[in-house]
Order: structure tokens, then C-alpha cells, then sequence
């Protein structure tokens, strides 16, 4: 090697990562992940570039790929833009798949059981679902601003409590009528369905939604003095303390917008996708934990969370394509979901050094 | 015959409340050196899994225990290179054992669903238990070899930590990371081995929920427990001689959820052993903050040489 090639350069530690180190950062991660996750093909007897291959023509490989895609991105925008304030305030909201199913009941609520005119339901749905999933996540965040207690276990357990709700009412008191041995409810009267993009089943409300939303919630972190807060208490809780800034607040609201945007994505689901309430691991396919990646390779940026959700949305519907074509299980995407946070925390501390390169001017001036 | 009902209930506990004891006492000693591992669910699954294929294969549950107890050590050895070494988030590293832990597990295990294992670790015998004195053989009915162990896990535990001088080290990386390094003592070797015995322990406790308590392989099969392990580290003020009360106390909520189905609905049921935890840490954590007993006091906090804290 030569040497003085290598000094024509020096790392150095900035706080502040660039976008060009985190977007680097951010792609190795996906990568890494690949390269490892391939292995679980070998398992299965198939060789990692027909699993490939077959991964990437389920997501994005033709138009009914990519809507199937854009399907499975609309409920990781919202939530993961809920989860992105969150995680910004350093509350750890893992709840989002409780929140969600919480939504998916209070919508199907109003749509079979509340007795309003057909003009009515969609709002209502929607208002409702979205209040469900905030109270539901407002449970843990006041046992952590009265008693302390850490969010991360609350939001999980509860995350099993919603489950068995769910699970409840569609074998018990709200089993449809016509659905004989089956544990779903009844279908929604078509007042209460989300119109569908042309022949696709790509509900376009929500995704709207979603996007304004994004746009929303950059500026609102940006420009706004509640946003402002926000950053404080999630970078620093002493200064937040010193500004007199109330951390509960903080807390209180974060919980309630990021559970009401999973309630509002669960809405979603059941009135653009499934028109009744099935059980809880068809109504959200993991979207609860996945958002909690989606939102961290975003690093909690709600217009990165654009992006980062149709990754994940590819990863979703690439994960299902393996599932229908080879037969490998759907929880094969969890294996992919842990490796990508694994080599996202690993490699977030390498994004942080930055590679400065010196002219070659220079360093023969300062001679090292 | 109240009597014998308490001690039918009992017994269910222990066998229902060992692999929650298991992981907690592991996750015990991984938070007094002052790591915080949320991986647990995922290493039980990982350990569950290998154990179950290797006791299937060679129809040798002992194998299959060894083997689920060594698998969970090594999986656990990805949050420690994480979160030692690389200093990273540990709720995040340790969610991310979760995900990959149960994930592998259920991408994996899909020949293997549904299977019944024909060699598994079986309960007492008769003989050995009408050999116990008055009362004994009524508690530990469905109790085998592994419940014993656990419960001597405990107690030895409880000694190393409390009353030997490695447990002092331990328990002081946990407490203040740089003081110890200036004594001389590895920090990273002592947090690395704690987390490989919590690793251990976690996977022991999947294996005995494959090959002992429910000796087949399901996906999702350990139903939570790991985050109800998390729990229960806090309810028993990181200290192992109080881990079996809360595990028991859990095996007795998971058994009467499942006799009292005939009256409730069971989802309901099924909701209180997680329920109870959120309702029970309100609790604990107003009492352990306003008596700041137990809380290892550099939790989570990745050590940096050079750096407080």
C-alpha cells in the first residue's frame, strides 16, 4: 500500500452525522442484512438468487407488485410518522400493533353497530378510530408519567391484551351472522368501504393522508414551538428541565398522536382492505413492530418516513411473494426486520466519524 | 380438600412458572452488570427451537436441554457485541434479538410444526413421589428434574451474587462501571459473561418449555413469556431468592386463566398475565423509585473508557 495515499485522508468524530454518512450508513445496513438474511434460503433448499429474484418480482417487479407494495406502505407512513415523534422525545411507544387493532375495533364498530346514516360512517369510523388508538396508548404513558413505569414493557404487554380483545369479540359477541363456522364478523355495509386507485387495492385516502402528514409533521418538528420542545426533551432532558419545558406534556402528547396514528392506520386497514374484523395477525401483518424500524432508519424524520416505508412495504409484499412462490414461512420478514435494526444500531456509531480528505496541497505543506 | 386444591394449584405454578424463573434469574444477573437484554422472548424462542430439533432427531431431551441452553448462549452473544463493544441503543439492540430470535425460530421450525416429541423429559414417577413425606407428592406431581434444578439455580445464584466476591464484581459493573475499571476489574469481560449466562438461562427455559412442559414445536409457542421474564426481573428487585415467588405467582395466573375458562371468556383470561404486569409495575415502580432499592445504577448505560457513568 502506499502510504501516503492513506494520509491523504483523517476521520474525525462529528457529533452532528451528515446525510451523506447516515444515508451510507443506512444502505450498508440494508445490505449486510440481505447478504446474512439470504442463508435462511439454503434452509430451504433454494439458491439465494432464485429467492432474490422472486423477492424483488413480488414487490416491485410489475405494476400489481408495486401496489401490493404501496398496500402494505400506507399503514407503516402513518404509524411510523406517529412513532417518529415518539422516538424523537425518546418515548419508546412499542404498542403501535395494539394501537392499531384498537383502531380496527372502534371503526368496525361504527361501521355494524353504532346505527349511523351512510354518510356518517367513514368520518366517524376514522374520528373514533383514531381516539381508540390514542387512548389505548395514553394507558401506558400516564403509568409513566404518574408512576414511573417503564413504556416499552407496558406498551408490549398491552399489545397482547388487544390481541385477545380482538380475538374475543370476533368469536363472541360480534361473530357474524352469516360466517357459520368462520371467526370474522359480519362485512361492512359499502358506506363504510375506503375507495380503492382504479383496479388496484390501494386505498388513496390514507395514503394521502399519510403523505400530508409526512410533509406536516417535518414542519411541524422544524418550525413549531411544541416541536421545539419536543427535540429538547428527546436530545436533552436536562436542558428541557433548565427551559422549564413540561417533560409530561411531552410525553402525554407524543403517546397520544403516535397511538392515534396507529388507530387511524388500523381504520384504515378494515375500511380500505378487509370491509370486516378478522383476526388480529390478518388485520396487521407485524405493521406495529416494522414501524418501529421504519421510523428508525428514518432516524425519526417523518419525511424520511416516506421513504423508508416503501422499503418496508417492498419488504412486506417481497416477503409474501416468498411465502405464496417457495413456500417459506411470512415470518421470514422478522428475520430480515431484526437483522436491518441490528446493522442500523451498529453501524449508527460509524456514522457518526467523518472521512475528511485533505488536498494534496496541504498535507505536503503540513508534511504529515 | 382446600388443601389439596392449593396445592393442585401449586403444582401447575412450578411447572408453568419454571421457565419464567429460568430467564428471570438469567436476565437478573445480565441487568446487576448493568445491561439491559429485551431479547429474552427471542432467545427462549431460538432456544425452544434448537432444542426441540436436536431432541427430536436423536430422541435425547437431555441433548436437546444441553443444546437449547448453548444455542441461547451464542444468540445472546449478538446483543453483548452490540451493546458492549459497539455501544449501541440496548432496548433497540435487544428488540432486534426479539424480532431475529422468534423470526429464525418460526422460518425455521415450519417442517417441524406440529410434531410431538416421543422422548420427552418426563414428570416424578409415582414411586419417587409417594417416597416424599405428607403433602409433597401432591406438589410436585407435574414437577421433573429441571423445576429442582431451577429452584437450586436460585438459591446458588442468590449466594454467588450476594456472597462471593465475582458476585460483588458483578453486581459493582453494574453500579459504576468506571470505578471498577479502575480497580482492575474487565469491565467488558464481566458484562460479556453476564450476558452469555442470561443467554443460557433464556434458552434453558425455551427448552424446557419444548421438550418438557408442552414437548412439541408451534410457532409463537412461548407466548409472551420473555417480556413477562422482563417483568418479573423488576418485581423481584434484581435479586434472585425473590424470582421464584413472582414466576410462581404467574404460573398460578396462566394455570386458573385455564380452569376458569368454564365461567369467563377465556380471551379474557388469557389477557391477565399480561394485564397484571402493567398493573403490578405501577407498584413496584413507585416502591423501588421512592426506596431506590434494586436498580442497578448504570442500567443500559453502554461503559466508555474515559467517560463517567
Amino acid at each position: 500500500m502506499d502510504r501516503k495515499k492513506l494520509t491523504q485522508f483523517h476521520v474525525e468524530l462529528s457529533l452532528q452525522p451528515t446525510l451523506s454518512s447516515t444515508v451510507f450508513s443506512s444502505l450498508l445496513a440494508i445490505i449486510l442484512a440481505f447478504a446474512c438474511g439470504g442463508v435462511i434460503f439454503l434452509f430451504y433448499h433454494i439458491s439465494p438468487g432464485v429467492g432474490y429474484q422472486t423477492f424483488f418480482r413480488g414487490s416491485l417487479g410489475s405494476w400489481y407488485a408495486f401496489s401490493e407494495t404501496l398496500k402494505r406502505t400506507i399503514p407503516l407512513l402513518l404509524v411510523g410518522e406517529g412513532l417518529s415523534l415518539a422516538f424523537r422525545a425518546q418515548v419508546l411507544n412499542i404498542g403501535a400493533e395494539g394501537q392499531i387493532l384498537l383502531g380496527a375495533v372502534a371503526a368496525t364498530w361504527v361501521a355494524l353497530f353504532s346505527g349511523l346514516p351512510s354518510f356518517l360512517l367513514l368520518p366517524a369510523m376514522f374520528i373514533l378510530g383514531f381516539l381508540a388508538g390514542a387512548g389505548w396508548a395514553l394507558i401506558p404513558a400516564i403509568f409513566k408519567t404518574r408512576f414511573a413505569v417503564n413504556e416499552v414493557l407496558s406498551t408490549l404487554m398491552l399489545n397482547y391484551v388487544a390481541f385477545n380483545l380482538v380475538l374475543y369479540l370476533i368469536a363472541g359477541p360480534w361473530k357474524g351472522k352469516g360466517v357459520r363456522g368462520f371467526t370474522y364478523t359480519d362485512t361492512f355495509p359499502e358506506a363504510a368501504w375506503l375507495k380503492t386507485m382504479g383496479i388496484t387495492r390501494v386505498p388513496y385516502f390514507t395514503l394521502l393522508v399519510g403523505i400530508a402528514l409526512a410533509i406536516g409533521g417535518y414542519f411541524f418538528l422544524k418550525k413549531s414551538a411544541l416541536g421545539f420542545e419536543l427535540r429538547i426533551v428527546g436530545s436533552s432532558p436536562e436542558t428541557a428541565r433548565f427551559l422549564g419545558i413540561n417533560e409530561e406534556k411531552i410525553i402525554l402528547f407524543t403517546m397520544f398522536l403516535s397511538g392515534g396514528l396507529s388507530g387511524f392506520a388500523g381504520v384504515g386497514e378494515v375500511a380500505g382492505i378487509h370491509h370486516l374484523l378478522r383476526h388480529p395477525d390478518h388485520i396487521s401483518l407485524g405493521y406495529g413492530y416494522t414501524a418501529i424500524i421504519v421510523a428508525w432508519l428514518a432516524r425519526a424524520n417523518p419525511l424520511a418516513v416516506i421513504l423508508t416505508s416503501f422499503l418496508f412495504g417492498a419488504l412486506l409484499s417481497g416477503g409474501d411473494a416468498l411465502r405464496v412462490s417457495l413456500g417459506i414461512p411470512f415470518q421470514v420478514v422478522s428475520v430480515f426486520n431484526g437483522l436491518i435494526l441490528f446493522f442500523l444500531i451498529s453501524t449508527e456509531h460509524l456514522s457518526r466519524y467523518r472521512i475528511i480528505w485533505r488536498d494534496k496541497k496541504e498535507v505536503e505543506k503540513n508534511g504529515s | 380438600m382446600v388443601l389439596e386444591l392449593i396445592l393442585g394449584t401449586l403444582n401447575r405454578a412450578l411447572a408453568y412458572g419454571t421457565p419464567l424463573l429460568l430467564a428471570t434469574l438469567g436476565e437478573i444477573y445480565v441487568e446487576r452488570a448493568g445491561v439491559l437484554n429485551l431479547g429474552i422472548e427471542g432467545m427462549m424462542m431460538i432456544g425452544a427451537f434448537s432444542s426441540f430439533v436436536v431432541a427430536y432427531a436423536t430422541s435425547n431431551p437431555w441433548l436437546g436441554i444441553v443444546v437449547g441452553a448453548i444455542v441461547g448462549g451464542l444468540f445472546s452473544l449478538i446483543h453483548a457485541f452490540s451493546s458492549i463493544t459497539l455501544r449501541a441503543n440496548q432496548t433497540v439492540s435487544g428488540l432486534a434479538l426479539t424480532m431475529l430470535g422468534t423470526g429464525i425460530a418460526e422460518t425455521l421450525g415450519r417442517s417441524w410444526e406440529g410434531k410431538v416429541l416421543t422422548s420427552p423429559i418426563k414428570s416424578f414417577s409415582g414411586d419417587f413421589l409417594s417416597s416424599l413425606p405428607g403433602g409433597l407428592d401432591l406438589l410436585f406431581k407435574d414437577s421433573n428434574l429441571l423445576v429442582v434444578v431451577s429452584i437450586i439455580l436460585a438459591l446458588v445464584m442468590w449466594f454467588f451474587l450476594f456472597k462471593t466476591k465475582p458476585g460483588l464484581f458483578l453486581r459493582s459493573c453494574g453500579e459504576n462501571p468506571s470505578a471498577c475499571d479502575a480497580l482492575g476489574i474487565n469491565v467488558w469481560k464481566v458484562r460479556y459473561l453476564a450476558v452469555l449466562w442470561g443467554g443460557i438461562m433464556a434458552g434453558l427455559g425455551g427448552a424446557y418449555i419444548s421438550i418438557a412442559y408442552r414437548p412439541t414445536w408451534s410457532s409463537g409457542m412461548t407466548q409472551g413469556m420473555g417480556w413477562l421474564a422482563v417483568a418479573l426481573t423488576i418485581f423481584s428487585f434484581w435479586n434472585p431468592i425473590y424470582a421464584p415467588l413472582g414466576a410462581y405467582l404467574f404460573g398460578a395466573l396462566f394455570h386458573l386463566a385455564f380452569r376458569l375458562q368454564v365461567f369467563v371468556a377465556p380471551e379474557f383470561l388469557n389477557s391477565l398475565p399480561y394485564l397484571f404486569p402493567v398493573i403490578a409495575l405501577v407498584f413496584v415502580s413507585r416502591l423501588a423509585f421512592r426506596k431506590k432499592i434494586g436498580v442497578p445504577g448504570s442500567l443500559g448505560k453502554p461503559y466508555e473508557r474515559g467517560k463517567s457513568g
